[in-house]
């Protein structure tokens, strides 16, 4: 098992890497710089602008500068936010635990939903269950999350009054009373989260479900006495989630861009809606930052997905 | 010798109940896609929407500019089907003509999706050996990469230059559909690569190849017709999540510019006014949604039909 860790470990490495390889060609590919206006404002005489941009080594060449601003992001030195005059690092692990916490948090919900729904749509296939939960799926993930949203504010902020439309980091209460604010403000963003994610999780577990629950392993423990909760649960259940979880980690970047659509409806502090603000307010190294977040963040995923794998299969980590 | 003539009849007997059913392979298709009800159901829904966005304007002749602020954030009334917004512009004539730019957008980036994905795939699976490996890694990178940060990232970076060289509504277009296409097209090129990785073993490739088909022959020809079923559904479905991408970008604020009500643009512009004025939200949401889900049903019926184990089936 370890060294199937190293393993993976050592495929994560390459796979960062490129991203940031990737990330790093585009920002070299667009055009414009930070010190355009520079270039462009009277006050500033040529000459201190050409030593400005000499300092920061803006005119080098393209693999230099990369391998600069990699180095520096791996000393934990991320660069000054335009805008906030704060460090980019300091303002990304503000909000970090909060995009961590409504993310986890969705896609709990939704393999709380999927796992029971799509087993038992599996059980009875074409039974009224069967169809109402697959047609509920079907619907759920067509309903892109910001239409979703904005339905669950309409619906249980406006007309019912229930839910504050919000989110607030900053609750004064204390005690019961602030856990039970918090708990309010976080239902909706990560009920939309994850019931989107649950619905396309319930799919693939059904189908995950109808490929094992024919085979031969199955009828033996059936045959053997096995109650039907046991078979179901640990025979069964289990040989099925192996395709869940490689389709779980392959959804992880599709999750990210749920949760920048949720943190911006409901305003939530979370990365995801410093990603939108900094865009619009031009502010490049959060916005490369943040993106280079995600990106160790689908890494990261992949590597528990893996792990989780190897512990469903024993196979796999011995191969 | 007896066993000759007692098998030749048999085989005829076996063979010729079979004759009236010979259709081509997209006559079945077709017949297996018809039983699907809820596909047929998605091919209704989405023919009308799209003649709608198509022929509207059309027909519907009120300017999608036009601001009266007598009549600004109504309902639904005779002079203003779907309605009105802060500004009076009338919904529906702005919903049929941003329809057609997310429609456009949906189909413009899953042919680029499809096309990119379906090189890279025959590629890898046809030449094999070092290429193979380095694209699937290339694949394997892509997939990693999230999209809608980096997609907000490029649209950030290039978005004035386009607009500047090729004009606001072409160059935003054209961008928007480049990266979505752009970021989109690994799970067809794996699809595509696993198809060639099987086809190109069998014998009438085989058979292609002996008869002296050049390599692109036997690609275009041979292999690749057989390889575009999978790649027909994964189509489908890309062009309704290009169509949540677009909308996505354009109701986070940075996809079309505000002149150019594309649907998920015009939820940008309600999503302030939910309180008092819903009906501005509800309908080009109900329109993605619609859209989306006719899409995937036809992308659901598509696949039964043109599964190979369902042939066996009927």
């Amino acid at each position: 098992m370890s060294r199937y860790l190293v393993r993976r470990l050592l495929i994560a490495v390459p796979a960062l890497l490129g991203i940031s390889v990737v990330l790093f060609t585009v920002l070299a590919l667009a055009p414009g710089d930070p010190f355009e206006e520079l270039a462009t404002n009277p006050n500033v005489p040529r000459e201190v602008a050409q030593q400005l941009r000499a300092k920061f080594g803006l005119d080098d060449p393209v693999p230099l500068r990369y391998a600069r601003w990699f180095t520096s992001m791996l000393r934990g030195d991320w660069g000054f936010s335009f805008v906030s005059r704060v460090n980019v690092d300091t303002l990304i692990l503000q909000r970090l635990s909060t995009t961590l916490f409504v993310l986890g948090s969705a896609q709990l919900l939704g393999l709380l939903v999927a796992l029971p729904v799509g087993t038992l749509s599996a059980l009875r296939p074409y039974s009224f269950f069967d169809q109402v939960a697959t047609t509920l799926a079907f619907i759920g993930f067509s309903l892109p999350t910001f239409f979703t949203g904005l339905l669950f504010i309409l619906l249980f902020s406006i007309y019912l009054d229930w839910l504050p439309f919000i989110y607030r980091a900053d609750i004064a209460a204390t005690g019961w009373q602030w856990f039970w604010e918090h708990f309010k403000q976080a239902i909706m963003p990560i009920s939309v989260l994850g019931l989107f994610q649950g619905a396309s999780l319930t799919r693939f577990t059904r189908s995950a479900v109808l490929d094992v629950i024919r085979l031969d392993y199955v009828n033996t423990a059936r045959a053997k006495g096995l109650s039907e909760r046991v078979t179901v649960v640990k025979h069964v259940v289990r040989n099925a989630l192996i395709p869940v979880v490689t389709l779980v980690a392959l959804q992880v970047p599709q999750i990210f861009t749920g949760a920048v659509v949720t943190e911006q409806i409901f305003r939530v502090p979370g990365i995801g809606s410093l990603l939108i603000t900094s865009i619009l307010a031009n502010d490049t190294p959060v916005i490369m930052a943040i993106t280079f977040v995600f990106s160790c963040l689908v890494v990261l995923f992949n590597l528990v997905a893996d792990l989780v794998y190897g512990w469903l299969d024993p196979r796999i980590s011995y191969r | 010798m007896a066993n000759d003539a007692v098998s030749a009849p048999v085989h005829r007997a076996l063979t010729l109940p079979a004759r009236p059913a010979r259709d081509s392979l997209w006559a079945d298709t077709a017949r297996r896609f018809r039983r699907h009800r809820l596909a047929m159901a998605g091919t209704v829904v989405l023919t009308a929407m799209v003649v709608a966005v198509l022929a509207g304007p059309l027909v519907y002749r009120v300017p999608i500019n036009d601001i009266d602020f007598r009549a600004k954030l109504k309902g639904p009334s005779w002079a203003h089907p779907l309605g009105t917004d802060d500004l009076g512009q009338d919904l529906l004539a702005r919903m049929l003509y941003g329809g057609r730019i997310s429609m456009a957008v949906g189909i413009a980036a899953m042919l680029i999706a499809i096309s990119a994905g379906t090189l890279i795939g025959a590629v890898s699976g046809y030449v094999g050996g070092p290429s193979d490996h380095v694209l699937m890694r290339i694949t394997d990178l892509f997939l990693c990469l999230p999209q809608l940060p980096l997609l907000l990232l490029i649209v950030y970076l290039f978005r004035d230059v386009l607009k500047s060289t090729l004009g606001p509504e072409a160059g935003v277009f054209m961008l928007i559909v480049a990266v979505i296409g752009g970021l989109r097209w690994m799970p067809v090129a794996r699809l595509v690569r696993a198809q060639f990785l099987s086809l190109r073993e069998k014998e009438f490739v085989e058979a292609a190849r002996g008869l002296g088909a050049p390599p692109l022959r036997q690609v275009v020809r041979h292999i690749l017709p057989n390889a575009m079923g999978p790649v027909i559904v994964a189509g489908t479905i890309d062009v309704a999540a290009a169509i949540i991408a677009e909308s996505t970008l354009s109701f986070l604020g940075l996809g079309f510019p505000p002149d150019i009500p594309t649907w998920g643009r015009i939820l940008f512009d309600a999503k302030d006014n939910l309180d008092f004025a819903p009906h501005w939200a509800l309908f080009p949401g109900t329109g993605i949604f619609l859209t989306v889900l006719s899409i995937n049903y036809i992308g659901d019926g598509l696949r039964d039909a043109l599964d190979p184990r369902k042939v066996l089936a009927h």
